[in-house]
């Protein structure tokens, strides 16, 4: 039996990266007594993945991760436990039953992902934000209306030219920040550091100068199977919803 | 949502910026306006290093107990941080409440090896606080220290207001109290430092002088305040079942040297290895109840999460409760994805029996601390390891699938001779050759045997600490003669040597047994910026010989000397419960190559007994 767990990062807890975030829900199981599954062998370790990694200084409104479980245990009630004993800056927003098979993990099905990139007054502090300038709305769009945006993208051994363009499904200049929908997952992946500075370059502004904050709203999957038309659906024309919503509450 | 001392930008700069926010599950946040009292806990070494260390969690949650105290733990900024906090006078903070440490009432330095001093003057600089105590204003935090070290203070006597020397479980209320009392009262700092000179294990440096003789040894050390006894001494529980004990330690984000619940079994050795200062501080041998340990077990893995729980203590095999605590640990916790870490324990029918069930044979190795290769040197130091017990133990786990062994020895002790070197190699040959009796089809293909040298350092409080040490140059060329002979050696193929190195050796061996005189050479080699010396990426030798050099102190002096037998040592002033008599005979005995039985075999009247309890009256109520 699979659950998938959707949680928020915040505050402080945006310097711990990625690894150590794992080593942390690994201990907030066990103080949390949530009946986790565990392989076999020698040094037995919990089932347990994570649909995308977060980088390190971005907070998050929807984060997840896929677990096994040996039995069942109520949706409210696992969230609560877990709540109880997870770090400040840390918090289980649901927890839902999702499908056994392999090709319905989070890992496997994740295809977007939406940011909001806020101004900074100063790259020392991420909690003040400047509002986004009139004119950005406009050059978000003209931005966007490009038919390609080439990019040098690095790799471990060489630099090569990439296109974008493809990969980013909305940006949006909003008072509050800049709101961007990319294509996320193992086939296409779009950092939105990567497309904020080239947006930042198509406005005419050094990104070096531009402090920013990233914050993710939430990650999407594909879903062919599920209407368009349900609540809980992102309506962008191409089936995405978000990963929480391909997983039932229990109680 | 938490303040943080440091900002944005410089958090994403540097290394780990987990080491210097906080906020971890069972973190101690309290009310800075409803504490009388705050008290900032430091180990000196970087994070993960600090967090290890059972000492601090034990204090930390001792004083968080208690309503009037909020204790807070500091660590030393890695040297990233340490630049930038310089550059941009950042003053060096608590991890609890982010709060300058300057504004504390209290900064507690615990002293767990030498090569740390340095970082201790780091601490006091970041933090802004003076580092002479002389120098140091009513608006400063006391500076105090404790651990292993604090039983030697003299290096450090001009750095610290005070040294707590013993357990901090038993005078610490008390002092807090007289603190407390002082700032009611509108009293001084040295109104406090006055009265706490008369709390049990309390040593206020400022108020003793030492007086030398021409040859440069220690005359006389006199206290030169009326509230200062003339002798301090050690502070022991001596019941370890009704005491403080950390349920919920923090529990770190990122991976920290000792990731685990650790359970403290006993204090003491029964053993009396001559060369072994805990085994001296810490008599007489108390240990904890198996029962209180599993109730420990239960809540403490509950409280952290922890998929591991290993057992602390010196020389594990002898704790009485062994055989029942771990078979509850294996039974309660293994198929619950627990790791049990065992210590390293005497290999015997149970200890293998154990290993094969918490750990994977082919994975795993023995581990083996005969400290010397010949049977000679070993009744020398009195480690009562035979061959015969070597051999026996590596050959059953041998044939119980083992193939790995790691030996333990030391060079430079005293009456080595080059027989004794030689004997290392040897003794590690016939351990290889051990194995490769068992028939090939049997046996686990081939075996490797690694062994390491350490160079020994006298050490203040043990029987050696007459001893003399040498020359970078020799110890060398010592090293150098065990790893020739490793070459002769039949099953040479199979046999590895490591060393360790001879520069940190002959700092340690300085502040082991220095005096304040030495203080100096370490104000002077942070001067010239060393800190880190314990780190070989950043340890800078040339810069600590610049330091004697600048200082005139002599390294030989204090190394390279056979002390006298009635000479005045500068830590002769503490009291540790064991005699300087009864060392003397141990000694004696050393130099004449006799064992001295453990003191479950028979009492040698090394006077802990004086503290009424523990081994030496077992079976005796």
């Amino acid at each position: 039996m699979k659950a998938r767990i959707k949680f928020r990062k915040y505050g402080v807890m945006r310097f711990i990266g990625h690894l150590d975030v794992m080593r942390h829900f690994q201990k907030v199981m066990r103080r949390a007594q949530i009946p986790i599954a565990f392989t076999g062998g020698y040094s037995p370790h919990m089932i347990m993945s994570f649909a995308q990694p977060l980088g390190v200084g971005i907070t998050s409104d929807g984060e997840y991760l896929d677990i096994e479980l040996t039995e069942p245990i109520g949706s409210k009630q696992a969230a609560e436990q877990m709540n109880e004993v997870i770090a400040e800056g840390m918090e289980v927003v649901s927890f839902v039953y999702i499908p056994e098979e392999k090709k319905y993990s989070g890992m496997t099905i994740t295809a977007a992902a939406e940011y909001r990139v806020s101004l900074l007054k100063s790259s020392r502090s991420a909690g003040k934000i400047k509002a986004v300038p009139a004119s950005w709305k406009e050059a978000a769009e003209r931005f966007l209306g490009q038919e390609s945006i080439v990019v040098m993208k690095k790799t471990k051994r060489s630099e090569k030219k990439v296109d974008i363009r493809p990969f980013i499904y909305e940006i949006e200049a909003e008072d509050a920040g800049i709101r961007m929908f990319l294509a996320a997952g193992s086939e296409n992946n779009l950092k939105p550091d990567l497309v904020m500075d080239e947006f930042l370059k198509f406005a005419g502004e050094d990104p070096d100068k531009v402090p920013v904050h990233i914050h993710r709203l939430d990650i999407f999957a594909k879903n062919d199977k599920i209407p368009a038309e349900t609540e809980k659906t992102k309506e962008k024309g191409t089936g995405l919803v978000t990963l929480e919503s391909l997983g039932t509450i229990r109680g | 949502m938490r303040k943080l001392a440091l900002n944005d930008e410089i958090l994403l700069k540097i290394e780990k910026p987990a080491r210097y926010i906080g906020n971890e599950v069972n973190s101690v946040m309290k009310d800075p306006e409803k504490v009388d009292i705050r008290f900032a806990m430091c180990f000196p070494d970087v994070y993960e290093i600090g967090m290890s260390h059972l000492g601090i969690q034990i204090l930390y949650d001792m004083f968080n107990q208690w309503e009037d105290v909020w204790c807070e733990r500091v660590y030393s900024p890695w040297v990233d941080l340490d630049k930038v906090m310089r550059e941009r006078s950042i003053p060096l903070f608590a991890l609890e409440s982010q709060e300058p440490v300057k504004d504390f009432d209290f900064l507690g330095i615990t002293l767990q090896y030498e090569m740390c001093y340095t970082n201790i003057l780091q601490v006091l600089d970041l933090a802004g606080i003076p580092l002479k105590a002389a120098d140091r204003s009513d608006a400063d935090p006391i500076v105090i220290g404790g651990g292993p070290c604090a039983y030697n203070p003299e290096p450090l006597a001009d750095f610290f207001d005070l040294f707590y020397i013993g357990e901090g479980e038993t005078s610490y209320r008390r002092l807090l109290d007289l603190f407390k009392e002082n700032k009611k009262n509108k009293g001084t700092r040295q109104d406090f430092l006055e009265s706490a000179a008369q709390v049990g294990g309390i040593y206020v440096p400022s108020f003793y002088d030492a007086a030398y003789h021409a040859d440069g040894t220690l005359a006389a050390f006199t206290p030169n305040n009326e509230h200062a006894p003339s002798t301090v001494n050690k502070q022991v529980v001596m019941d370890l079942d009704d005491t403080y004990y950390p349920k919920k330690p923090v529990v770190p984000f990122i991976k920290v040297t000792q990731d685990r619940v650790v359970l403290e079994i006993q204090r003491g050795c029964i053993r009396g290895c001559r060369f072994c200062q805990a085994g001296m501080l810490y008599r007489p041998t108390r240990e904890r109840s198996a029962e209180r340990l599993k109730e420990y077990a239960r809540e403490m893995l509950r409280s952290t999460g922890h998929e591991e729980i290993s057992l602390s203590s010196l020389s594990s095999s002898d704790y009485s409760c062994l055989r029942e605590l771990v078979n509850f640990l294996i039974g309660e916790f293994k198929g619950k994805g627990i790791n049990i870490s065992l210590p390293s324990l005497r290999i015997d029918a149970f200890s293998l029996d154990v290993m094969e069930r918490v750990q994977d044979v082919r994975k795993s190795s023995l581990t083996f601390a005969p400290e010397a290769g010949s049977q000679r040197m070993r009744n020398v130091i009195n480690k009562g390891l035979t061959e015969e017990e070597i051999l026996n133990g590596a050959g059953q786990a041998f044939e119980g699938g083992w193939n790995k062994v790691k030996l333990y020895f030391m060079l430079g002790l005293p009456t080595e001779t080059e027989e004794d070197m030689k004997a290392i190699p040897e003794l590690a040959d016939r351990i290889a050759r051990r194995y490769y009796e068992i028939p090939k089809e049997k046996r686990n293909g081939k075996c490797q045997i690694t062994t390491s040298t350490s160079f020994f350092i006298p050490k203040p409080f043990t029987p050696f600490q007459w001893a003399r040490m040498y020359s970078n140059d020799e110890y060398i060329a010592r090293a150098a003669t065990v790893k020739h002979a490793f070459h002769d050696q039949l099953n040479r193929k199979s046999l590895k040597y490591n060393w360790h190195d001879a520069e940190i050796t002959v700092l340690e061996g300085v502040f082991a047994r220095g005096d304040r005189r030495t203080g100096k050479v370490i104000e002077e080699a942070y001067r010239l910026g060393c800190i880190y010396d314990a780190w070989t990426e950043v340890f800078d030798y040339e810069k600590w010989l610049k330091a004697f050099e600048n200082t005139g102190v002599d390294m030989a002096f204090y190394n390279e000397r056979e002390r006298g037998m009635d000479e005045l040592f500068p830590w002769d002033f503490i009291d540790i419960g064991v005699t300087k008599e009864f060392l003397k005979r141990e000694w004696q005995r050393a130099m004449e190559g006799k064992v001295t039985p453990n003191c479950r075999e028979q009492c040698s009247g090394c006077g802990a007994a004086g503290f009424g309890g523990g081994v030496c009256f077992e079976g005796k109520n």
